[in-house]
């Protein structure tokens, strides 16, 4: 099996709808990345206070940095994989 | 037993390697597994290679000695994914077959589009590299007891062997192993820690006794300095980056000690370890001959936890919410140690390492590395950082030619989510981490890279030695996906395509092999030349390396239908000269050469705010100027 060569790709209908959407969700995560790197340079003070469970909002915004792309990646595959299986029953049935 | 334990790992590894290798025999087998390997193994071997020396040994050994501030690698590194994910995985599978260049050209079919991201492929795998190979000469250096250099070029060896004998698939089984073993083992030593708590005089497990750095209160008679204790003498003063040292002879022989004057006008001396080379080849550490024995020894303790010293200050086992809320608290007070460099009177060479304290709140926000509360360049010199860092993964050469192993877009994708949750999970556990070495007394205060290492060797040398190996075959899985991607760039997208040499299958796996060894040499002398520098900072100016020359002409490609063959030639080519220029005249490679770094022409650390715009106008610019019709041909 592992002779075969890199796998040819068949044409893909929901790739535009998914490019689409790569970008937006793209754009969600960035305004969250840029909102962490503006409070460090505008208000580096304010990293220290504690927000929650005595954890403080470096480390909160921190760890919610990493949480958040994990949740956005779940949302983002759920979404492709049900246009892509909504589209390929469209095709099966033309 | 560590080192059995390390050789059976690693010689585990080669078996398995020589085992997948029986099977590679064409150039889709050798650079792109055939195109076959399941998502979800995909995605762990993703973590594999991503999870290199920079993010177990690197950014550990950065949050040991700076807090926060390594942590924000952990952040950066993981928000790269985001972009990999949302804007190139699916595309760059869609339009690709062996490499990164092959996408890029997919829709132009140009020479020099072909030559730049070939030579880009090789620059950033040989930027990335570097670090890798200082990551693996640190570890055997403790663990074998071999020098650095001799560690180096066993790494380099070992990998040239297998990349010259195996190929992406039985780099990709090796990476899937070893990502998943990096995660649990790294979650069994958050565990030992998190149990262990916070304990003010760490020693070891009983293994190695704490040392409790002396104390002297003197006084100030215009700038010399008398010690209260009238059987201490000053012998000598120094003053360097605005720290004070004298050298004190007392009851128990002569050494460095740091001078501190108080907000009270009271003046307190420290002692510092300390290391005297002669030019008669003389070399005295802490004020003996400097020996496997005799050297210095491992730092970071806590002074106080949330306010409590002494018995009281033990916290017992602690849950993970509670343990960052204790280190966040600021009445904690962490003791780091800085060093200095000077010549003394009598010539020779001295380097001093005394202590600092931190409060908490400090150690466990931005700022200590990064001065984000310092002048408006060092506030940039951080936002480039945190951009090369975003951009950067989705252009890294051997992270784009693991979406061919895949068999579809959407495997793409889902193997990238896989990676994300696993690299997620890891960089959660990066924090408890440094943090346990930064509390542990396991910090070489000359190195700092092996801080996680070191801090397995407190749990025993079971752990140590699983770790070490881990970190070793780390190491080498990373430098075979690098090596791979830049012999591909040499064989497949330089000698084939663009020399047009229409090689066939086996040419090109035989152009790939020496490529792999040519690139395998240049690897092992640039990690011997760059030993002692962190290897999450070096990693940090591969990023932006990549997320310069390679990420404009990606997102530029996909999203701009205006954009030109010469328009991507244009990007990628200012996007290297300009980082790789950049970094040549920064402020840290300026220390490296041994000059001073405060003379670098170029006043960032990392060029990436620079020279990504650049890129991106540069690619804009040459596209208006070269427009093309709709089959593709430029005007």
């Amino acid at each position: 099996m592992l002779h075969k060569p890199a796998a040819p790709t068949g044409k893909d209908p929901s790739s535009a709808f998914k490019a689409r959407l790569g970008v937006w969700m793209f754009a969600v995560y960035a305004l969250i990345y840029i909102g962490f790197v503006a409070i460090n340079i505008a208000d580096p003070l304010a990293m220290e206070r504690t927000v929650f469970a005595g954890l403080n909002l470096a480390v909160v915004y921190g760890m919610g940095l990493i949480l958040v792309a994990l949740v956005l990646a779940l949302i983002y595959d759920r979404i492709c994989s049900v246009r892509e299986r909504l589209l390929a029953s469209k095709e099966g049935r033309n | 037993m560590a080192i059995t334990v390390f050789l059976f790992f690693v010689a585990s590894v080669l078996g398995l390697s020589f085992w997948l290798a029986r099977r590679t025999t064409s150039a889709s087998a050798y650079y792109a597994a055939g195109g076959t390997i399941h998502w979800s193994v995909n995605g762990i071997a993703f973590a594999g290679d991503y999870l290199s020396a920079a993010s177990f040994l690197g950014i550990c050994g950065m949050i040991a000695t700076a807090g926060y501030d390594g942590f924000l690698y952990s952040i950066g590194y993981l928000a790269g994914w985001i972009v990999a994910l949302f804007i190139v995985a699916e595309p760059m599978k869609r339009l690709g077959k062996y490499t990164f260049t092959d996408a890029l050209d997919a829709k132009f079919d140009s020479r020099g589009i072909k030559l730049a991201a070939a030579i880009s492929t090789l620059i950033v795998s040989i930027f990335y590299l570097i670090p890798q190979m200082v990551g693996a000469g640190v570890l055997v250096e403790p663990l074998l007891g071999i020098p650095h250099a001799w560690g180096v070029i066993m790494v380099g060896a070992i990998v040239i062997t297998i990349v010259a004998t195996a190929g992406m698939t039985s780099t990709t089984y090796v990476q899937f192993i070893k990502g998943a073993l990096l995660v649990i083992f790294s979650l069994a030593l958050v565990i030992a820690v998190l149990v262990r708590g916070f304990n003010p005089a760490p020693d070891q497990g009983g293994k190695v006794p704490f040392v409790e750095p002396a104390v002297l209160q003197a006084t100030l008679a215009g700038d010399a300095v008398l010690p209260l204790d009238s059987t201490f003498a000053v012998l000598e003063n120094a003053a360097v980056k605005q720290a004070r040292f004298v050298r004190l002879a007392g009851p128990a022989g002569e050494g460095w000690w740091h001078v501190e004057e108080g907000d009270d006008g009271r003046v307190t001396l420290t002692q510092a370890q300390w290391e005297a080379k002669s030019a008669d080849g003389t070399h005295v550490i802490n004020g003996a001959p400097a020996s496997p024995e005799n050297k210095f020894r491992q730092v970071g303790n806590l002074v106080r936890v949330a306010g409590r010293t002494g018995d009281a200050a033990l916290s017992g086992p602690a849950g993970p919410l509670e343990y960052l809320s204790l280190m966040s608290d600021k009445e904690t007070v962490v003791r780091r140690w800085k060093d200095v460099s000077f010549t003394a009177e009598d010539g020779a060479k001295v380097k001093v390492i005394y202590p600092q304290e931190t409060p908490g709140n400090r150690v466990m926000r931005p700022g200590l590395k990064f001065k984000v509360e310092g002048t408006p360049l060092e506030k940039l010199d951080f936002i480039s950082l945190m951009l090369a860092l975003f951009f950067g993964t989705a252009a890294l050469p051997h992270i784009l030619i693991r979406y061919y192993t895949v068999p579809s877009p959407t495997s793409a994708r889902k193997s990238t989510i896989v990676a994300i949750a696993a690299i997620g999970a890891f960089y959660v556990l990066t924090l408890y981490m440094g943090l346990g070495a930064m509390t542990s007394g396991v910090v070489n205060p000359l190195d700092n890279n092996m801080s996680a290492p070191l801090l397995a060797r407190s749990f025993g040398e079971l752990l140590f030695a699983v770790i070490s190996a881990i970190a070793f075959s780390t190491v080498l899985g990373t430098v075979s996906g690098l090596i791979i991607a830049a012999s591909g760039a040499v064989a497949h997208d330089l000698m084939d395509r663009y020399a047009g040499r229409n090689m066939n299958e086996a040419q090109k796996v035989h152009a790939g092999k020496v490529a792999a060894f040519a690139v395998g040499i240049l690897a092992i002398v640039l990690g011997i030349l760059f030993k002692g520098m962190n290897v999450s900072f070096l990693v940090g100016l591969a990023f932006a390396v990549a997320a310069s020359a390679n990420l404009p002409a990606i997102l530029m490609m996909l999203f701009w239908k205006r954009t030109t063959a010469k328009g991507i030639t244009a990007g990628i080519t200012v996007g290297i000269l300009s980082s790789v220029g950049l970094i040549l005249f920064s402020p840290s490679l300026y220390e490296k050469y041994g000059l001073d770094p405060s003379t670098a022409p170029f006043p960032l650390d990392n060029p990436g705010v620079i020279s990504i715009p650049l890129s991106f106008l540069a690619l804009i610019m040459v596209s208006l100027l070269t427009t093309r019709t709709t089959t593709g041909v430029e005007h």
